[in-house]
């Protein structure tokens, strides 16, 4: 594709999918943006008058929304701590030569491969039920009583449940990065006087530096968009205790049948994403030049 | 003081036996050369010395010390990898800085040691870029200037050379020299090239298979080889070997003798043979030759020598050059029978 001939054929030749591609996009976006124009409740779909940013107005102003988007980055934010921090421990355990690492591996990533309204429902009633649930049985075999957890700490159990199903997918980024890490980078560094946690700051954790962005870029990206595991526990309460933007845009369309002041939301939610990639981008960008 | 000293030194990686038990003595100050054919044992000896690897057996003891159990940062030595292994995220003066900042030691101090170090090895206009904006040589460079600023007891290299083209190769190994000749420090230098052994060392250990085969200077080795494998490894092109009739007329069950100490002619001597490829270096030909039993030897002559392919030759040991060796292989020092009649043929 060096010279103009090959470069104008080749654009000739991408044009039908980039069109199909643009149209995939753009008329789902352009239908919410124009639903979100609109006073459009399914209690009364024959009239559907224009009401230009009444709807963002409503959304933006309800006390639910501000509780949501704090919901949302505490949710965010909690889990890519979680699964870094722990995924790197992890990984660096799985690093070593060791007894059935092969085994381990495969347990470590299995909670990949369930389903998140599955993994969910699991947590839920086998691990979290004060009653039934594991961790129950296991504080008050020790005498510290229980906690419901999905009543009492109800934002801090929809973490913990994300995360389980997101470290699997954290540590098999890194392992491989601290794979690729030369033996001779760290045994020059022994040989350098470096300890355990000099090696660790100055040698190991630069080298996996870019292997960290691609994790945070990857599960931010989905995790602005957690909605299975709320639906199934909590169901975005107690309150809105748990509700986050994807859960809100959900509640405003189908338990208030309010389609218009839905896409209005879901506007806001694809603008937040929006701020959200151009900051992690261009945190990728510099990580990648160096 | 700090010499090395290794005791019945073993190692073995589960079932599989690499260093029998080797004992050896290296004076303070040294260039020693370790060489042997490609994995003899020579890196693992290095990482045994440098405490990379621990040993199985004997004991390894540093300027009177013992290290056997010392971890590799408290033997005082330095080590340069074959693949420099630089920290590729660090600048060329972080690089080189790293151990004094790992030994605590103030910025200030660092930075001018630093300096120091890079204005020894021209890499001052360096200092600030990465390791990948370095050529093969500069790297090379940065890896023997984190060495140096710790001011180790000694040296060890790993074959640092071996990723240079020849040009580079021949300069670095004067540079190596020069370094020892100046820091006077003892130094290590593991590689598998006779040549970098023969030209750089004070005193070389030829390795086998985890075996010394014989400790010695470079000319000893070359004068005075103890057993066939060091003849056959030490010098270039290799010694010739001839077993049978010829070999048994002088005592032994193969005689051996270089191709710079052997004389070929068109019209008579010791060894006949028939002309291969000659291969001319302008100052120097190698013939090489198809004696009638079918072994391969080689002569060196004058750069003009013009001898065909097929051309019938003889071959003439110069006197006092000829090296005996007996059936296990090891040299026979006392005097040969003498010579019976030249020309003798096979
Ligand atoms: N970590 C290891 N585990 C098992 N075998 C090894 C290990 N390191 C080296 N060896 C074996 O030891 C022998 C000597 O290796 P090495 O010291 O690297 O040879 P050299 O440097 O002389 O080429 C080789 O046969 C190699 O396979
Ligand atoms: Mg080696």
């Amino acid at each position: 594709m060096a010279t103009t001939n090959t470069q104008a054929t080749a654009r000739v030749m991408m044009a039908p999918s980039v069109i199909i591609l643009l149209l995939w996009m753009i008329v789902p976006l352009a239908m919410t943006i124009y639903f979100s124009t609109l006073n459009y409740n399914l209690f009364n779909p024959a009239e559907t008058p224009f009401i230009g940013f009444l709807n963002y107005e409503y959304f933006l102003t309800d006390p639910a929304f501000l509780t949501a988007l704090t919901n949302t980055l505490i949710l965010v934010l909690g889990v890519l701590a979680i699964t870094v921090i722990g995924g790197i421990l992890l990984a660096l355990l799985l690093d070593q030569a060791m007894w059935g690492a092969g085994i381990v591996r495969l347990l470590v990533i299995a909670p990949f491969f369930v389903m998140p309204t599955v993994s969910a429902l699991v947590w839920k009633n086998m691990m979290m039920n004060p009653v039934y649930g594991l961790i129950g049985q296991f504080t008050r075999a020790l005498g510290l009583g229980t906690v419901d957890w999905l009543s009492q700490v109800p934002l801090l159990s929809i973490i913990i449940i994300v995360s389980w199903e997101w470290l699997p997918f954290a540590v098999l980024i890194l392992l491989t990065a601290l794979q690729s890490l030369s033996e001779d980078q760290k045994e020059a560094a022994e040989m350098d006087g470096a300890g355990f946690l000099s090696i660790f700051w100055y040698i190991t954790l630069p080298h996996i530096a870019r292997a960290i962005t691609v994790v945070i870029l990857i599960e931010t990206i989905f995790l602005l968009s957690i909605f299975a595991e709320i639906y199934v526990t909590t169901g975005g309460g107690p309150g809105n205790a748990t509700t986050n933007i994807p859960y809100l845009v959900y509640a405003q369309a189908l338990l208030q049948f309010d389609v218009g002041g839905a896409s209005a939301g879901g506007i806001v939610a694809v603008i937040l994403a929006n701020i959200v990639a151009f900051f992690l981008v261009r945190l990728v960008g510099k990580n990648l030049e160096t | 003081m700090s010499g090395i000293q290794l005791r019945n030194v073993a190692k073995r990686f589960g079932d599989a036996e690499v260093i029998p038990g080797i004992d050896l003595d290296i004076q303070d100050g040294e260039f020693v050369v370790f060489v042997g054919p490609s994995g003899c044992g020579k890196s693992t000896l290095l990482r045994l010395i440098a405490g990379l690897e621990d040993v199985s057996g004997g004991t390894i003891s540093i300027g009177g010390k013992d290290v056997t159990d010392a971890a590799p940062a408290r033997r005082g030595l330095a080590m340069v990898f074959q693949s420099y292994a630089l920290y590729p995220h660090m600048s060329v003066a972080a690089n080189i800085g790293f151990p004094l900042k790992m030994a605590g030691q103030s910025k200030a101090a660092i930075d001018q040691k630093v300096k120091a170090a890079a204005a020894t090895l021209n890499l001052t206009d360096y200092l600030a870029r990465k390791p990948r904006e370095l050529s093969g040589g500069q790297r090379q460079r940065v890896a023997i200037g984190r060495a140096i600023v710790r001011e180790p007891e000694g040296f060890l290299f790993d074959e640092p050379l071996s990723n240079l083209d020849a040009a580079l190769r021949v300069n670095m190994r004067l540079e190596l020299s020069e370094l020892h000749a100046q820091l006077k420090t003892t130094m290590i230098y593991v590689t598998h090239d006779q040549v970098e052994a023969m030209t750089m060392a004070d005193k070389i250990v030829v390795l086998n298979r985890g075996r010394v085969e014989q400790v010695g200077s470079p000319l000893d080795l070359y004068n005075h080889p103890d057993n066939l494998f060091v003849a056959g490894f030490i010098g270039s092109p290799k010694m010739n070997f001839i077993k049978g009739a010829y070999a048994k007329e002088h005592g032994a069950a193969t005689v051996g003798f270089r191709p710079e100490h052997t004389t070929l002619s068109k019209e008579s001597g010791a060894i006949k043979g028939v002309a291969g490829v000659s291969e001319h270096l302008g100052s120097d030909t190698f013939v090489h030759v198809k004696l009638e039993d079918g072994t391969q030897v080689t002569a060196r002559c004058a750069g003009e020598m013009a001898v065909r392919h097929g051309d019938t030759v003889w071959l003439t040991p110069e006197d006092g050059r000829l090296h005996r060796f007996d059936e296990k292989g090891l040299a026979m020092r006392e005097a040969a029978p003498k010579l019976r009649a030249a020309g003798s043929g096979l």
